[in-house]
């Protein structure tokens, strides 16, 4: 068959019957817009990193995906991969927690909801956490705080900016005040990294809220956010609650947190790993042996100042 | 405070003892008025409420403490600073447009000693909760402390903060001011400071509103003290949805002090007067100050640069997970 009977054929199929439609949606052929409904090929929403190619929607993305759009190929150095999950206060709900992590790690392949490791950004190193909704809302029990404390002492060992993509409900409650304490224990890793003259950039993606807020998504000397993701402290649901009233429609979109000055920039998707690796290269120390110090050069020559 | 509402604020479980204790009372009375000699029976009885509050207290659930921590009797942070403190001397303001009603601060001298002590505050009753926003802390609250602890870290005064909140305030203007910005930038910050810092949960310490003063050297509870990643309520509506279920949260949960200290994140339970702090503010007073005092002269012996390294290592250890080993990749 020639390319243009492809196509041919292509244009005779559309549109796609419901039946179609829904088949090949299930087969992950077709993917819907949540927010525009419009049908794309899922192979060209995912080249645009699952932003709908019509109206822009953010679509979620997990932890794999981000790596893939982030770190150069080859650059992705995992830390920490043996630190697993334990039930400490052997914590029962409707399911017990240890039920809850095995359906997690077999859903995800993660063994909790985040990934660190080492990465280049268009060259750039840096240190990068990767949080994961797919598992258990992306809640941050001890695994989480030590993998992304952990993350934070690296890049202060070795000088370098640290990056953490937030995705998160919060505090996991199964690991009770063990969970509260990481926002504790990670702000002291930040500010080790702060004092040290590191940088450090939260991307808050949707959504980031309660503990997580409360902590490293608030603590970044830039702070950039995903269009509309949800940001917020507490939930809106409790705000209703409390207030019995209705919220505004933008009430906790990253839009709205900009607006009220806690939020740098509001990047797009596609942009983000340039913004990311220019804003590391920014932030690159002069280099002392350089540019800087005239009488170092041979002959005394100021070479490095500019000429004319 | 008459005999009517007092009997309101019982909790369910004090019901049998204050009826024994009143059935004592009232035997005492007859006898007084009628010139009987009743000595042997009523020291019979006396034992058996003794005995009686023992078993009741010591047997306490999770949602019992709860409700003690909860009491609305309970001392509050003013309380304890009127009562501890040789000097007192409250400040207010954020320097950014507000001072919150609902966390409290100042300088106080201890036996001698000047400390900024400050804390979340609840009211004692409705018109007062009102004021105090039931002891949840706005963000300006929470600016308003970091201010103090930097005028402490500055003039070398030890900080001194009471844990005592159901939560941050949930509103829409806290989420304006960044509630979460706030909580988050005193995490951070107190982990820099250079002079000692105590922390202690006198009532409920509510997750992250109570961690936003809750950075420290040591962390103290009183006895009946809970402190919780999420409410039981709030807790029992998501995971067993069902707010209901908020008992078998608070169980769940671990959120009293001997569950803390046994998770190695309390380093000192202070104990309280039988029956709970309510039933005697000042012995439970005279409990805090002294630990406080004690605290003190232990950590006066570290450099600031220990002070700190402490502080760092303290919460790097807290965490429960396993480490297996990873194969290398093929």
């Amino acid at each position: 068959m020639s390319l243009f009977d492809w196509f041919a054929n292509r244009r005779k199929a559309d549109p796609l019957s419901q039946d179609q439609q829904e088949r090949e949606i299930a087969d992950g052929l077709w993917t819907k817009c949540d927010a525009c409904g419009v049908l794309a090929y899922t192979k060209d929403l995912q080249a645009n990193q699952m932003v709908c190619l019509e109206c822009g929607h953010h679509m979620r993305v997990f932890s794999d995906d981000r790596i893939a759009q982030l770190a150069d190929p080859g650059s992705w150095v995992p830390l920490d991969e043996g630190v697993q999950p334990v039930d400490p206060l052997g914590f029962k709900d409707r399911k017990s927690y240890r039920d809850r992590l095995k359906e997690a790690q077999k859903k995800s392949g993660l063994s909790d909801a985040v990934q660190t490791g080492l990465a280049r950004l268009d060259g750039q190193p840096c240190v990068l956490a990767i949080m994961d909704f797919r598992f258990m809302g992306g809640s941050m029990g001890s695994v989480v705080g030590e993998k992304i404390t952990r993350a934070i002492e690296q890049a202060t060992r070795d000088g370098v900016g640290a990056i953490v993509l937030c995705a998160s409900g919060g505090a996991r409650m199964q690991e009770g005040m063990l969970s509260l304490m990481q926002m504790a224990k990670i702000s002291g890793a930040l500010d080790r990294h702060r004092e040290a003259g590191y940088l450090y950039i939260p991307v808050l993606t949707h959504p980031t809220t309660g503990g997580v807020t409360a902590s490293f998504a608030m603590l970044g000397d830039l702070i950039l956010a995903e269009p509309k993701a949800l940001i917020g402290f507490a939930g809106r649901r409790v705000i209703e609650q409390t207030l019995r009233e209705k919220l505004p429609d933008n009430f906790q979109t990253a839009e709205y947190l900009q607006q009220y000055g806690f939020v740098d920039a509001i990047v797009p998707r596609t942009q983000l790993k340039r913004t990311l690796a220019q804003l590391l290269r920014m932030h690159q120390k002069p280099k002392v042996d350089g540019a800087i110090a005239p009488q170092d050069t041979p002959q005394g020559t100021p070479a490095a100042l500019p000429q004319g | 405070m008459c005999a009517a509402s007092r009997k309101n604020q019982l909790l369910d479980f004090e019901k049998p003892l204050v009826d024994l204790e009143e059935r004592i009372e009232r035997i005492r009375q007859l006898a007084t008025e009628n010139g009987v000699d009743v000595t042997d029976q009523l020291q019979h009885l006396e034992a058996r409420a003794a005995q009686l509050r023992e078993e009741v207290y010591s047997s306490l659930s999770s949602v019992q403490r709860l409700q003690i921590a909860r009491h609305p009797r309970r001392p509050s942070t003013l309380d304890y600073i009127q009562a501890m403190s040789d000097e007192w001397f409250e400040l207010h303001g954020d320097r950014r447009g507000g001072d919150d009603p609902a966390l409290v601060g100042g300088l106080a001298t201890l036996d001698g000693r000047s400390v900024v002590i400050l804390g979340h505050q609840k009211g004692r009753d409705t018109k007062d909760n009102v004021l105090r926003n039931f002891g949840m802390a706005s963000p300006g609250g929470y600016r308003k402390a970091l201010r103090l602890m930097e005028h402490a870290n500055r003039f070398r005064m030890p900080i001194v903060t009471f844990i005592d909140t159901p939560g941050a305030w949930a509103g829409v203007e806290a989420e304006q001011l960044g509630q979460g910005e706030a909580i988050a930038y005193n995490l951070q910050q107190m982990f820099r400071f250079e002079v000692p810092i105590l922390c202690t949960v006198i009532g409920e310490g509510g997750s992250g509103g109570a961690l936003g003063i809750g950075v420290g050297d040591c962390l103290m509870m009183f006895e009946h003290s809970v402190y919780t990643v999420a409410s039981p309520e709030a807790c029992a509506s998501i995971l067993w949805r069902d707010a209901a279920k908020a008992g078998q949260a608070a169980a769940a949960l671990k959120i009293t002090s001997w569950d803390l200290k046994e998770l190695g994140i309390l380093d000192r339970l202070l104990p309280e007067p039988l029956g709970g702090a309510h039933k005697n503010p000042l012995e439970a007073a005279r409990t805090l100050k002294q630990a406080i005092l004690e605290n003190l002269s232990e950590l006066d012996r570290l450099s600031p640069a220990e002070l700190r390294e402490r502080r760092y290592q303290k919460f790097r250890r807290i965490g429960a997970f396993t480490e297996v080993p990873v194969a290398a990749e093929g």
